[in-house]
């Protein structure tokens, strides 16, 4: 339908390294994407994995000094943002690209009313009156759906339920029409219902205004409803990822298989549910071939020695995996 | 009796409790106005209002005692020493002590919040000196550079200025540094940052207002304070100059005669007593007002 429309950002062999300790570790090793606009890319993994600072390098927010990103390329709507100046950069971030945080309790500022951090937000990259301003910040909250936005605007933080705080976030974060919003598990502090109603919204939001969406999970049930891609990240690196049709039908990795073996399912009468033994790799003591390996019940000898290669799919549907075991199959090495 | 009948009790006392101390939270408000404008109107008008000269007394009338134990209205508060009117003394005296304390806490707060806004936001090296500095500052007695100063500037009301600021902008750093530490790793700040908010942004409208609280309780408590380390300075001859009237010079002058003489030292006292009290009144009701959360209540 729209894979013929170019990527509005594209990430190619992106590496972050953080300085600790215990040296410095590669927590985003080589990772490449791209999403379309209207389209929406699931990032899995567990915590630890890389997601978080994934994002962060996106916007080029990596916690400083220790952390900082060493080789690769980002391109967002046509310009490589790894190069921009810091000004250039703070005009791109809110401007075309957004993130929404976990915590709606935290993401606002307790001393001012949500009518003024949503007018803020626009104000830092529209030029109106104050006004406008405030007739635009009432139009980016009804558009996240808050009830009453004429009244509301007058109101704190704390006279507000999470749900309605997360979707004042939606609206500081979509205020100025980014292009490409990231948001980092915006529904793990909601509870269910809220839950679902948000990710709906943000699915209808999309639809009206073509926004690209990186979405940062760790539920899979989140990301079949809300995701056309899926990347699942495993110690820094992306070890597989394609349509989620793909992904949740024939997973071609062992971690993904694992993974999606251990969501509980409503049809079968599971006894004990399946999980994956040993833990995942310290970034300071990587094994020297395939990641997974230690904890991979198929691990042959050779991926102890060396990291497997990204293998591609016949379908032609650009599902791609990392796994030695695919070496002997109809899969074919390509380069991303 | 039912198990429930205490509990109802209690619970209409805990009422009532509650209640009455909302009702006090209110009351204090127009008190404090008052007891600050008492204080303010004859600072400002000391010189129409004053029914003596506070520098020149009449040797004659020394050591009267005020009106109401043995003395006569023409001074209301007694004399000291060389004849002059207590009252007098205390209108004009407190000019000088709440110049000095409000332009001191200014300049060092303001110094001392910019300081530790920088160190706690920025952290690295800017952190560490400044935070250094605080500790040199801290470890040096304020008495000791206040005798330097005086003695290769001498004594005057600038240099009890430059001692106030400097003791007390190392205060405002680290209390301020601790706030931001706390408030910068709170997720608006994060958000601000995603959307494309300035440092200078990010630390005067999101970190600034939320420490704002600390550092306007922590001004009003100090006022006490500084007049007393103003006192202290007169006491040793470093401070505002002998005949200039201020409230801690007065105590220190009564001092010798507080058993004879108790009127001397006890107004001034008092003077500086019930202008700590309803600035600190006045500090927790702003406390109070500038909290979204309690304007509920």
């Amino acid at each position: 339908m729209m894979a013929q429309e170019a990527p509005i950002i594209e990430v190619r062999e992106l590496e972050t390294r953080i300085d600790t300790k215990m040296g410095p570790i590669k927590a985003v090793d080589g990772v490449s994407f791209s999403v379309r606009p209207g389209q929406t890319l699931g990032i899995v993994g567990e915590s630890g994995s890389g997601k978080s600072i994934t994002a962060l390098s996106l916007l080029r927010l990596v916690p400083k000094p220790a952390a900082k990103i060493t080789s690769g390329s980002i391109i967002l709507d046509g310009e490589e943002i790894l190069t921009a100046s810091e000004a250039r950069m703070r005009e791109i971030r809110g401007g075309k690209i957004s993130m929404i945080l976990q915590d709606p309790q935290t993401s606002l500022n307790p001393v001012f009313t949500i009518g003024s951090q949503v007018i803020e937000a626009i104000a830092t990259h529209v030029k109106a009156s104050p006004l406008e301003l405030l007739e635009r910040a009432i139009e980016a909250l009804k558009r996240v759906r808050v009830a009453d936005p004429k009244r509301r605007v007058e109101d704190y933080p704390h006279q507000m339920s999470g749900g309605m705080k997360q979707r004042v976030v939606g609206a500081i974060a979509l205020g100025s029409n980014p292009k490409v919003l990231i948001a980092d598990e915006p529904t793990t502090a909601l509870d269910v219902t809220i839950q679902a109603q948000y990710l709906k919204l943000l699915k209808d939001i999309q639809t009206e205004t073509g926004l690209a969406i990186i979405f940062i999970t760790h539920d899979f049930g989140v990301v079949a409803r809300m995701c056309d891609q899926v990347a699942v990240m495993y110690a820094g690196r992306v070890v597989e990822q394609g349509p989620v049709r793909q992904i949740f039908s024939d997973p071609a990795h062992p971690y993904t298989k694992a993974l999606l073996n251990s969501v509980p399912s409503v049809e079968e009468d599971v006894k004990r549910l399946y999980s994956i033994r040993g833990q995942p790799p310290a970034f300071w003591d990587m094994p020297a071939g395939c990641r997974f390996e230690p904890r991979c019940d198929k691990a042959m000898p050779k991926c102890k020695t060396e990291y497997p290669p990204i293998y591609e799919s016949p379908d032609g549907d650009h599902h791609c995996a990392s796994c030695w075991e695919l070496e002997s199959t109809e899969w074919t090495q390509s380069r991303y | 009796m039912t198990d429930i009948s205490p509990r109802t009790s209690e619970h209409t006392f805990g009422q009532k409790m509650f209640d009455l101390s909302r009702s006090l939270r209110s009351l204090p408000i127009v008190p404090i106005f008052i007891l600050v404008f008492l204080l303010i109107l004859p600072a400002v008008t000391a010189d129409l209002i004053a029914p003596h000269d506070p520098i020149r007394g009449r040797i004659p009338d020394r050591l009267a005692p005020p009106v109401f134990f043995g003395g006569s209205w023409e001074y209301p508060l007694g004399t000291d020493r060389l004849g002059r009117d207590v009252l007098s003394r205390i209108m004009h005296g407190a000019k000088v002590s709440l110049s000095v304390s409000i332009v001191g806490i200014i300049f060092g707060g303001v110094l001392g919040t910019v300081l530790g806004l920088v160190a706690g936001y920025f952290r690295g090296w800017a952190d560490a000196i400044i935070m250094r500095l605080v500790d040199i500052t801290m470890a040096l007695p304020s008495i000791l550079l206040a005798l330097v100063l005086a003695v290769s500037v001498g004594p005057s009301f600038q240099t009890v200025i430059i001692v106030v600021t400097f003791v007390l902008w190392a205060l405002y750093a680290r209390q301020v540094r601790g706030e931001v530490l706390s408030i910068r790793e709170r997720d608006f700040v994060a958000r601000a940052r995603v959307s494309g908010a300035s440092h200078l942004r990010i630390i005067f409208r999101h970190i600034l207002p939320n420490a704002a609280n600390t550092i306007i309780v922590l001004a009003t408590l100090q006022v006490g304070s500084v007049i007393l380390l103003e006192a202290g300075l007169s006491f040793l001859g470093v401070g505002i100059p002998k005949p200039t009237p201020a409230w801690g010079l007065m105590v220190a002058d009564g001092r010798q005669l507080i058993v004879s003489a108790w009127w001397i030292a006890f107004f001034p006292g008092l003077a500086i007593t019930l202008t700590v009290l309803a600035l600190n009144l006045l500090g927790d009701w702003m406390r109070d007002k500038l909290d979204p959360k309690m304007k509920d209540l």
